[in-house]
């Protein structure tokens, strides 16, 4: 039986088991790769994706679980006000290396700052502690989510 | 990705009496449809004989079409190092043209054309070697089109060449202003031979070079849009997961698929002889299938291995003389007559690459062909094992190569290429093979385990007399290299070890060649260093603390003949305040060395805890790389290789229990995360020397000093890796 779940504004169909993970919905179903994977287990963060604002790890979090919620992914984070802040911080100060995790760090840092506009480092270790960069941009991370907040604060 | 051949090269090679004369790894022809096609024959690595053949055989190319576009095809991949950026700013210079002018095209396998010859004529990009094989040639290239493209305008214009000049993708005659653009110029400039003395600019007219520069790569990294190999999609395209003998060399005894093949979405499961794939319209179906396989696996001779045998084995290995990579002065004598002998034992573990896009590999194979879509570093190998899992023809077999979500030496092997081509051979459609990350892991192929056994000998003031270093473990070159083993010795695996910077009279390193059974080795970032650099400069600590002096000082007393190493210790040194006081259970360590052809000092400053769980708080690195073509990408590269040598040092460990690898997923292969990130500060010597790498030598020289600083916070010296915290409990 079909499966409908609202993604990026868009209800789309989906004729899979109701306990399939979200992630492999939208890379292998819906064709929707910026979503990474990385570990199954909720372990990395790669595959975050916002499920009604919340910054949620999409490898775990299974279709049937979803209801009406809003999903919002790496294709679409640009048009919200906080993703497309964070987006532009990343190239400002040249976070990215082998970039494969930032999709998921992107939208973590997204959730972050559109729902705590001033944040401090620990509130940053907090919120980012769950994704993994093999390449070790967590330095540039912090430095980008701050100027990010900035400049959302300044509504520039 | 659409590829030229450069059938339409012209020129003639000639080979001066000096060496490779200008033209003889340069050559220029008209592109297929118009514009410039020049051809570069790039050395790759630190000058070697071999490649100064007297045949012209290029492996790189720039063409310049005729709306001036510039797009180079070269081997060296992109995998988050800055290659994609760093490599066109050396062409962007000399041409004269922005750097978002330059397009970069992943070159398709052709061992002939781009193999390397510091590498066995492999086609490869690793060894942190691109920068210093790109940055002659490169600019050399750049300059002799910029010639031609000028020569090609005075000529249409009936003027002296030299009162012409190129500017942002012009030439402009100063005279009268007349303008015409590269686009409009490639055709004619393509008829003209190249120069053979071109004019490279002075580096104080460097208007890229030695500037933080935007690379071109991220863009599409931040919005999702980029494409690595595990995102490829295709018409028709099936998810594979798989499940491997979890011991090395075991093989599959009995399967019950009936469940599995009950799961919505499985489409098939394919059967091998050490492995089960479960083919599925997506992954979720394909785990989810797998899960549901009943596997009884025949563990085959590897069943009991344990790390406690490798350890014990090498051990054993070391208690012999081994073949000496490293021999000066008469070390033995000189150990005799020593004042004080100073001897210790160290290890290093398996380690497993974890790069964050787990292993994949999508393969379509057909009767007439085989078409294969990865992210490697060695494209032509990918290739060549394609054809021959196959059975198809090389030329049958074409390769689509991607972005790299993290190479680190994992993308060096095609053992993920071979499995997804057995796989593939039993699916008619094409076919994704994604490993989970338990398999993964589980699969890797691992940094070596090694075990050394240290002895020195001091005179009265306790200055190093003689330095005698013997080791056992596996040589990736030799399996994956042949020619450069030799004599059961081979240049990467002791690398760190024979070229210490100290003034040490007698010397002799030797290497036991001993390879482990069931468990595969491979390059990991920083190789031979990783290991070698965390051996000799902690032992250099335990030489200084023996010789009851200050470890900075120690070293500084044995640098006088290596002045850029001595300079980034005393910077490194005084930029974190050496010897200024810190809190009760901190501690300060440092390293040094001259490795991958860059000169690097790390001090690190750590925090033990009382129950022995340590933080490293700060690294202040001082690094002399000679000219820094992109500083802000050296400065990222340092930040990401000390993460990543952090890593290492405090939870990296893959173990061997009844055969089987026991970590599977990041809780138990743990990597660094935000909250345990040190302040990390790089500072780069201002330099004119020829440029060094920079991806791995901040991973080598992290280890040892975040050790040496735990020695220094609680007096306990720390002979193998990981730390072990156990030890570093208080009381």
């Amino acid at each position: 039986m079909a499966t409908t779940i609202k993604i990026n504004g868009v209800d789309r169909s989906v004729d899979v088991d109701d306990d399939t993970p979200l992630l492999w919905v939208l890379r292998d179903v819906l064709e929707m790769s910026g979503t990474k994977f990385g570990c199954g287990q909720a372990l990395c963060g790669a595959c975050t994706v916002h499920v009604d604002g919340v910054a949620t790890r999409s490898c775990v979090t299974t279709i049937d679980s979803l209801g009406s919620s809003e999903v919002t992914t790496i294709e679409a984070i640009g048009q919200t006000p906080a993703g497309a802040k964070i987006q532009k911080a990343w190239l400002d100060l040249e976070v990215v290396q082998c970039g494969y995790c930032q999709s998921g760090q992107i939208m973590s840092a997204s959730a972050l700052i559109a729902e705590n506009p001033n944040p401090t480092d620990q509130d940053i270790d907090d919120a980012m502690s769950g994704n993994i960069c093999r390449c070790g941009t967590y330095i540039r991370i912090r430095e980008a989510i701050k100027l990010a907040a900035r400049s959302l604060n300044q509504g520039g | 990705m659409m590829f030229d051949r450069p059938d339409t090269l012209n020129g003639s090679a000639t080979v001066s009496d000096r060496g490779l004369s200008r033209r003889h790894f340069l050559q220029a022809g008209a592109a297929a449809g118009g514009g410039l096609l020049l051809g570069l024959h790039l050395p790759f690595a630190v000058p070697d004989a071999r490649a100064a053949s007297h045949k012209f055989a290029p492996n790189a190319f720039i063409r310049i079409d005729t709306e001036g576009k510039i797009i180079l095809t070269m081997p060296y991949v992109e995998m988050g190092q800055g290659t994609y950026t760093s490599v066109p700013m050396l062409i962007a210079e000399e041409l004269e043209v922005e750097l978002s002018q330059v397009q970069l095209e992943h070159a398709p396998p052709d061992e002939s054309r781009y193999g390397n010859p510091a590498l066995g004529g492999l086609q490869a990009t690793g060894g942190s070697t691109t920068i210093r094989a790109a940055w002659g040639p490169m600019r050399q290239a750049g300059a002799a089109a910029r010639t031609m493209l000028i020569a090609a305008a005075a000529k249409r214009w009936g003027v002296d060449p030299l009162s012409c000049r190129a500017e942002r993708g012009e030439v402009i005659d100063a005279a009268t202003d007349r303008r015409a653009t590269y686009g409009d110029l490639a055709a004619d400039a393509a008829l003209l031979s190249v120069p053979n003395d071109v004019k490279l600019k002075r580096r104080e007219d460097f208007k890229l070079i030695g500037t933080p520069a935007k690379r071109l790569d991220t863009p599409a990294k931040v919005n999702g849009t980029a494409v690595f190999g595990i995102d490829v999609r295709l018409p028709d395209i099936k998810i594979a997961t798989l499940a491997q003998s979890p011991v090395f060399g075991g093989k599959l005894k009995t399967l019950d698929d009936t469940a599995a093949k009950a799961v919505k979405g499985v489409r098939q499961i394919v059967k091998l002889d050490d492995a089960v794939a479960v083919v599925a319209d997506h992954m979720g179906a394909a785990k989810k299938g797998l899960a549901a396989l009943v596997i009884e696996w025949d563990d085959g001779p590897n069943a009991k291995l344990s790390t406690a045998d490798i350890l014990s084995q090498l051990e054993e290995a070391t208690r012999s003389a081994g073949p000496v990579a490293k021999n000066v002065g008469d070390v033995d004598k000189a150990i005799e007559g020593a004042a004080t002998k100073v001897e210790a034992t160290y290890h290093v573990p398996f380690l497993a690459h974890a790069t964050m896009e787990p292993m994949n590999c999508t393969v379509h194979v057909r009767e007439d062909g085989c078409d294969i879509w990865v992210g490697t570093q060695i494209i032509a190998r990918a290739q060549a094992v394609a054809a021959k899992v196959s059975g198809l023809p090389l030329e049958k077999v074409n390769v689509y190569n991607h972005l790299i979500g993290g190479g680190f030496g994992r993308r060096l092997e095609v053992d993920g290429v071979a499995r997804a081509v057995e796989i593939a051979k039993q699916v008619k459609s094409p076919v994704k093979v994604v490993w989970t990350r338990e398999e993964d892991i589980q699969h890797d192929m691992y940094r070596p385990f090694f075990f050394d056994r240290m002895s020195a000998g001091l005179d009265k003031d306790g200055m190093p007399v003689a330095w005698n270093h013997r080791f056992a473990g596996s040589s990736i070159l030799k399996r994956w290299a042949p020619p450069l083993f030799a004599n059961g010795l081979d240049p990467e695996t002791v690398d760190g070890a024979v070229e210490p910077p100290y003034a040490f009279p007698n010397m002799r390193v030797e290497y036991l060649n001993v390879e482990p059974p069931g468990i595969p080795t491979a390059f990991w970032r920083s190789v031979g260093p990783s290991h070698n650099i965390f051996v000799v400069e902690t032992f250099m600590d335990e030489l200084a603390h023996a010789a009851k002096k200050d470890p900075v000082e120690y070293r500084l007393a044995l640098l006088d003949e290596q002045p850029r190493a001595k300079a980034v210790v005393a910077l490194a040194a005084e930029k974190a305040g050496w010897g200024s006081p810190l809190a009760q259970g901190m501690g300060r360590g440092i390293s040094v060395q001259t490795v991958f052809g860059s000169y690097m000092a790390q001090v690190a400053e750590v925090e033990v805890a009382k129950d022995g769980t340590v933080k490293v708080h700060r690294v202040v690195c001082a690094v002399d790389c000679g000219i820094a073509i992109n500083p802000d990408t050296i400065q990222a590269q340092v930040q990401s290789a000390v993460n990543f040598g952090i890593t290492a040092a405090l939870y990296g460990e893959v173990t061997l229990k009844d055969g089987r690898v026991e970590q599977s997923n990041f809780d138990t292969y743990q990597l660094m995360r935000m909250n345990e990130v040190p302040t990390i500060e790089v500072h780069i010597v201002q330099s004119g020397e020829s440029p060094g790498g920079m991806g791995e030598p901040g991973t080598s020289a992290i280890v040892p000093a975040v050790g040496n600083a735990i020695f220094a916070a609680t007096g306990k010296r720390l002979r193998k890796m990981p730390v072990d915290t156990s030890m570093l409990k208080a009381g």
